[in-house]
């Protein structure tokens, strides 16, 4: 009997906007069984305290993201361009509003 | 975090609320509404009409909170939480309008906790019980699809605290129903069982609705009054409502016709006069026994 | 990455306390620990809802009522919040309730407990929360993110449920006589198992240190268990109750309350399922889960059927 109580929703990941203005942010995931169960119970579940204005829900598996492994390739080359950064030029106190 | 000198301060240390999206600024729904009663409106008539709409949704919430730790599945506990705190803020409202109105001391407490079942004026549709999660759905999306187009009218009322109360509760409605809808859809849509049990609520409660539709002389008069709601003219709302989510459901409205035909409840006595089933008594066994055990306890 | 590579990493990540997120590497040890962690924390809140959700449809006033539906909410949620946590270890939610209603996972022995009166609420909202918030609060330093960041979350929103306890018990003891003798006869009921929650003494709690180490705990349950004695001492003052303890009294030399032995036989007879409620407790959750399969089987075959049709 175990087997027919299995779980069968798959899992979504939750974003929410806490106000306007601000980037909608993950907040955790939850299961249902389609895309506006998953809205209405992200509602119910992430916004009971007056959390939000805007709700996100993805499929979990339809995200895609970079591992760990990955992390060297990926991030440690934008470490050295410091030239990107407003410090790495030295103007004169005494030139304004640059 | 300065758990070392505060298990508690830790809990404010985080500035950082927005990662969170952790709320703040509630408001106060009746922040700023007169509760004067108008001069030349009724008041025993409009204490009757909120206990009324007071005591369906007392009620209603009542069965709600009965499905907790109940639930299908964890997240529905959360759904129906909320639509049970909903009902109940609403009911606090109506009743303690129903108090005011009376103007006899009567808190929403005193309504609530010591009146008998004769003394309810729910409709009878709240207080039925749920035989599984399909019948839940069943009551709630009838009631729903009622309640959404009186609450909606109700926004017109001349009394500034029903106003309100319509304005508020139109927002919250208008949830329940599509959470019930959904669920209706996808049960009647689902798998054979499904469909068999959420056909057999509808057939069991539809042709109860009959009770919703037909105006009580405190309706009436109150109506005309531009006060109340005349709940006969929310009917083809109703029953576009419902027949739309029948068919996408796959579900036939029960043989008799019209979707909200048959006569039953009002054979078996109508809960707007005061007569119930067994149901509501044992409701308010449950609900009123600690109170009415502990005369004189503050809570 | 190789293993020895990622177990590098996994040591620096716990060294300079940062937080290690779902797709790194760690060691087995440590995502089953934090699985069987998570998950019991999760089954706590699920089961936990029982005892006080029983009066909800009783509650004396429709305040009350308000406060306790929404309290047994949160606990819904925040037994969700944690299962989302575990299920970004590998872990399947489904699974793991299996385990929880076949007796195979345990949860907090404290909701094995009966509510015997409406007091029991307020007495657990002060002292069955206030422990477990005193538990609670160094695991928002919990080294694996998304658990600490649950812990964050469910931290904040357990304020309210301790808060409201001891507002109700306030009221209470403004009250009539027996409503006061309510409220004393909660507290000795409850004292002595809210402080088991904090586990067998450390002399006898074989998993801690290796917890420690991987910094999934910060403090040891005696030192836990101490804090929470003395904070709850002035509370009881305050509140005009007695703690049910003889041997319950300031030590100043310590700068802390000396207090008396805990019946460790009773924790473990009720932590290996010999509590009053334990079977009744399981039993409950498991109808819950059997009587509502064929709802999520339905919603399930809806949701294919629609995929189908767009397909």
């Amino acid at each position: 009997m175990t087997e027919e109580i299995r779980h069968e929703w798959p899992l979504f990941e939750v974003f929410v906007r806490a106000k306007r203005g601000l980037n909608h942010v993950h907040v955790g995931s939850l299961r249902a069984a389609d895309p506006e169960m998953a809205l209405h119970h992200a509602r119910d579940l992430y916004t009971r305290r007056n959390e939000g204005v805007s709700i996100w829900v993805v499929r979990s598996d339809d995200v895609v993201s970079s591992g760990p492994e990955d992390k060297d390739a990926f991030f440690a080359p934008s470490g050295d361009k410091v030239y990107r950064h407003p410090t790495f030029y030295s103007i004169p106190d005494s030139v304004p509003h640059i | 975090m300065s758990f070392d000198d505060d298990a508690y301060g830790a809990l404010t240390d985080h500035d950082d609320d927005s990662r969170w999206a952790y709320g703040t600024g509630f408001a106060d729904p009746m922040a700023g509404v007169p509760t004067a009663v108008p001069d030349d409106v009724d008041r025993a008539d409009l204490a009757a009409y909120c206990l009324m709409l007071g005591d369906d949704v007392l009620v209603m919430s009542h069965r709600l909170q009965q499905w907790v730790t109940r639930a299908p599945e964890l997240e529905d506990e959360l759904a129906l939480a909320n639509i049970g705190l909903d009902l109940l803020g609403q009911a606090r409202l109506l009743l303690t309008r129903a108090g005011e109105a009376e103007g006899a001391g009567r808190d929403e407490d005193a309504l609530a906790y010591l009146r008998d079942p004769a003394g309810f004026r729910n409709v009878r549709l709240a207080e039925r019980a749920d035989a599984d999660f399909a019948y839940l759905l069943a009551r709630l999306l009838v009631f729903s699809c009622w309640r959404l187009p009186l609450l909606d009218r109700l926004v017109a009322s001349r009394d500034p605290v029903l106003a309100a109360i319509g304005a508020k509760g139109v927002k919250e409605v208008t949830y329940h129903r599509e959470y019930a809808a959904q669920w209706v859809v996808r049960l009647g849509d689902g798998t054979d069982l499904s469909h068999r049990r959420m056909q057999a609520a509808i057939d069991a409660v539809l042709p109860t609705a009959g009770e919703l539709f037909r105006p009580h002389e405190v309706e009436s008069r109150l109506a005309a009054a531009g006060v109340a709601v005349d709940p006969a003219a929310l009917r083809p709302e109703f029953d576009e409502a419902i027949t739309q989510v029948l068919d996408a459901a796959t579900l036939s409205a029960p043989a008799g016709g019209e979707v909200s035909g048959g006569e039953m409840a009002g054979r078996a006595g109508r809960g707007r006069d005061g007569i119930h089933g067994p149901e509501l008594t044992e409701i308010l066994a449950e609900m009123q026994e600690l109170a009415r055990a502990l005369p004189g306890g503050v809570w | 990455m190789t293993a020895s590579a990622g177990e590098r990493v996994f040591a620096e990540t716990i060294e300079k306390d940062q937080r290690v997120e779902p797709r790194d590497w760690m060691p087995e040890g440590y995502r089953k620990t934090m699985i069987r962690q998570i998950a019991q924390h999760a089954h706590s809140e699920i089961i936990g809802m029982q005892p006080e959700g029983a009066w909800i449809t009783r509650a004396p006033s429709l305040r009350r009522k308000a406060i306790l539906l929404a309290k047994v909410q949160d606990e819904a949620g925040h037994g969700l919040y944690l299962y989302s946590a575990a299920e970004t270890l590998g872990a399947d939610r489904g699974d793991l309730t299996r385990r929880l209603i076949e007796g195979r996972q345990k949860y907090s022995s404290i909701f094995n407990y009966p509510t015997l009166t409406f007091a029991d609420v307020g007495v657990i909202g002060w002292l069955v929360d206030g422990a477990a918030i005193c538990n609670q609060v160094p695991l928002c330093r919990s080294s694996y993110g998304p658990y600490a960041r649950a812990m964050i979350r469910i931290c904040k929103e357990e304020s309210f449920h301790q808060r409201q306890g001891y507002e109700l018990l306030m009221t209470m003891m403004s009250g009539t006589p027996a409503q006061r003798e309510m409220v004393q006869d909660a507290t000795n009921r409850w004292w002595w198992p809210s402080l088991m929650m904090f586990g067998p003494p450390d002399a006898d709690s074989p998993n801690s240190a290796q917890s420690m180490a991987w910094k999934i705990k910060r403090h040891s349950n005696d030192e836990l268990r101490q804090r929470f004695v003395d904070m709850t001492v002035p509370q009881a003052e305050a509140l005009g109750v007695t703690l049910p303890d003889p041997a319950l009294r300031w030590n100043a030399e310590r700068g802390q309350h000396d207090f008396g032995e805990i019946d460790w036989d009773e924790f473990k007879r009720v932590i290996s399922g010999g509590g009053p409620l334990n079977a009744e407790r399981i039993a409950h959750r498991r109808r819950a889960d059997e009587e509502g399969a064929w709802v999520r089987e339905a919603a399930a075959a809806h949701a294919a059927k629609r995929a189908e049709a767009r397909a």
